[in-house]
């Protein structure tokens, strides 16, 4: 028999019937329903008179429209105002269960899932959320549905799909010190291009990956939809068991040891055959920093801007041109030492404990520079509560960056906070698109360090000289 | 939905790499609906004015029916709305290099058909659509008929190519299909008991949220 691959394998099981032409009925173990693609979702099912099919698989997080400044409620915002009371009365009406704000286990869904244990290896994720791919990070088969996708998995708890070809990066060698994995990720987007894995799914592998946390890897996954991949995943392992274990929804006792012994199984096998199969040496990144308007857009931050003329073809000189005009750099332009208005950590991205702690080492007695206003956002309740345990909140409050409630806030330029046209962005979320973060706002992908040390210098430096 | 056979007229060359979902529909146009709000990043000038470069503020694609496009046309973002903004723009054909994962099933679910072209071929039907004559897309016999004539062949999986023909998305299909998904999920329980949280989930959920006791 042939090898097969981590994500056949989880595949394989999940197809509840061929329905030809190369497609597949797939089972969703996980649906995860956030406020902003849910409305028509749950108008499409009152419409066709139907209901869900699965309801204690489905669960929800008002996340994308709240605001994330202190003492929030749903009305901070017009938007949340909006979207949270209608997500409140879909869960309602259809008994699903909603992790609303102010329950200790609100956050960002792909926070949360794997926090409470509702993701685990071998598991089909899928949410209205590109970042869904996260989830892979845990060995779950993870991707981001459309809203008429999703009105589908509610109401039949499957979904057509076709089966991806496969991709293989491992990584080699090990990080530098003060290089993230955040920034491994951002250099390897930009070594292949933001399309490099369409229609594909993206398996991390190698000693490198399996040295590393299961939040560490729920970043690399989390970013590989910028690598134009529906999915990214790891091979589950004592690691993610070790994460899984003894969480909320997680099994345990004998249902645990047989879970683990399934999760055992799924690892590629040998002679599985990859369309694409990449090396990338950690050894040599650097932290990262985006210079333009896609994640492929990531340098070195002691590198230099790009020059059009070197763009491999047409199309590309010309979207490097108006990247450059909308981000207002020029090629050959160094981005350390760019002033910089607004600093944000947080998101699906870097919104986790690890990453509130890496921002944390860099900030600590130190002051945000005066013209910045630089926000933590932790990606959860929970993640909140364990910051304040150990006195991160008191830490970055002490050093003029504000301490916000759980959300997506300014990574979708949410969050009931405005950034103004022009404003300049060292952001830890994942996308820096035109008008992302705001119309005209000008987005800097980095890691937490990076972010942390651009706050209380006021302007982009090198997270390896220290603050 | 409605039904694509065929849909002929301009179609409007926007040859960049990388169109994502928030610049097809961005979350902050300002603009009211979304066709005001489509493409605002690269349609509009700072000052809210049209952008005179951006090819759908330009005669006579201002309406065109089809987009032309270059590789990875609407990555990013999973938001249905950047589906709907081409439809509310009247656009029903995106024809590009390669496209974005979800996006490219989203066009499915709603009367958009997405043609992958290769590069050297798009080229030259992009070439010849710059001056805004009608090109011709037949979902009937799966082919392109540029101004010029002749038919360019291209591929569309057999099971989206009916159902978009017969006018039905998944879900009108999926609900037929529910019975399997149950019996599925019943020997499925045998296999995998620890998918499924029998009880509801919400009985799980401690009061106080520190989670259950193990055990």
């Amino acid at each position: 028999m042939r090898g097969r691959t981590l994500v056949d394998k989880i595949w394989d099981d999940h197809v509840v019937v061929e329905v030809g032409d190369g497609l597949d009925l797939l089972h969703v173990d996980r649906h995860y329903v956030h406020d902003m693609t849910s409305p028509r979702a749950f108008t499409a099912l009152r419409e066709r008179g139907v209901g869900v099919l699965s309801p204690e698989l489905t669960f929800g997080s008002p996340e994308h429209s709240v605001t994330v400044l202190p003492g929030r409620s749903e009305a901070s915002n017009p938007m949340s105002e909006t979207f949270v009371p209608l997500l409140r009365t879909n869960f309602e009406a259809h008994g699903l269960t909603l992790f609303d704000i102010g329950s200790p286990d609100h956050g960002i869904v792909h926070v949360i899932g794997p926090e409470l244990g509702l993701t685990l290896p071998g598991t089909t994720v899928v949410c209205g959320d590109s970042h869904t791919c996260t989830n892979g990070g845990l060995g779950a088969l993870g991707f981001g549905i459309g809203t008429s996708e999703m009105a589908h998995v509610l109401a039949t708890q499957s979904l057509v799909q076709r089966r991806p070809s496969m991709m293989r990066i491992t990584f080699t060698g090990s990080l530098a010190r003060n290089v993230a994995p955040k920034d491994l990720i951002l250099h390897t987007i930009a070594r292949f291009g933001a399309d490099a894995g369409a229609g594909q799914a993206v398996e991390f592998a190698g000693p490198l990956v399996e040295s590393l946390t299961a939040e560490e890897r729920m970043t690399i996954c989390n970013l590989a939809v910028e690598i134009g991949a529906k999915i990214g995943i790891v091979a589950p392992d004592d690691v993610t068991f070790e994460y899984v274990a003894s969480r909320r929804y997680a099994p345990t006792g004998s249902a645990l040891d047989a879970a683990v012994e399934y999760w055992r199984t799924l690892v590629s096998d040998e002679a599985a055959r990859f369309e694409r199969d990449d090396v990338v040496d950690a050894t040599t990144v650097a932290p990262q920093v985006t210079w333009g308007t896609s994640p492929a857009h990531s340098i070195p931050v002691d590198g230099t801007v790009p020059d059009p003329g070197d763009a491999p073809d047409d199309a590309t000189r010309r979207q490097w041109a108006q990247a450059m005009d909308y981000i207002g750099v020029a090629p050959g332009q160094r981005l350390a030492g760019l002033p910089v208005e607004w600093v944000f950590i947080g998101s699906c991205t870097n919104g986790r404990l690890s990453d509130l702690r890496a921002a944390a080492e860099v900030a600590a007695g130190h002051r945000v520079a005066p013209n910045v206003r630089a926000l933590v956002v932790p990606g959860s309740a929970a993640v909140r509560r364990a910051a304040e345990a150990e006195g991160l909140d008191r830490l970055f409050t002490g050093a003029g960056f504000e301490w916000g409630e759980a959300g997506c806030g300014l990574c979708p330029g949410l969050g009931g906070v405005h950034l103004a046209p022009g404003d300049r962005c060292v952001s830890t979320s994942n996308r820096n698109f035109m008008g992302r973060q705001g119309k005209g706002v000008r987005t800097h992908l980095a890691a937490p360090a990076t972010a942390a040390l651009a706050a209380v210098r006021g302007y982009i430096a090198d997270s390896r000289e220290g603050a | 939905m409605e039904a694509f056979t065929v849909v002929r007229g301009p179609a409007a060359p926007l040859m960049l790499p990388d169109v994502n979902t928030d610049v097809i529909s961005p979350a902050h146009g300002g603009r009211g609906d979304l066709a005001a709000n489509a493409f605002a990043p690269l349609r509009y000038l700072p000052d809210g004015s049209d952008n005179p470069d951006f090819v759908l503020n330009r005669t006579p694609f201002r309406g065109a029916c089809m987009l032309l496009a270059g590789q990875n046309f609407g990555c990013g973002s999973s938001r249905e709305t950047a589906v709907w903004s081409l439809r509310a723009l009247g656009i029903r054909c995106v024809i590009a290099e390669s496209f974005g994962d979800i996006f490219f099933g989203n066009c499915f679910q709603n009367g958009v058909l997405p043609v992958v072209l290769e590069h050297a071929v798009l080229a030259r039907l992009a070439a010849e659509a710059a001056s805004g004559a009608p090109v011709e897309v037949d979902l009937t016999t799966t082919t392109i008929t540029p101004p010029s004539g002749g038919a360019i062949p291209f591929a569309v999986n057999a099971t989206r190519r009916q159902q978009l023909l017969e006018g039905l998305d998944d879900l009108d299909v999926g609900i037929r299909r529910r019975g399997l998904v149950t019996a599925f999920q019943r020997s499925d329980r045998n296999r995998r008991p620890w998918v499924y949280l029998e009880g509801g989930a919400t009985r799980r959920t401690a009061p106080d949220g520190q989670g259950r006791s193990s055990g």
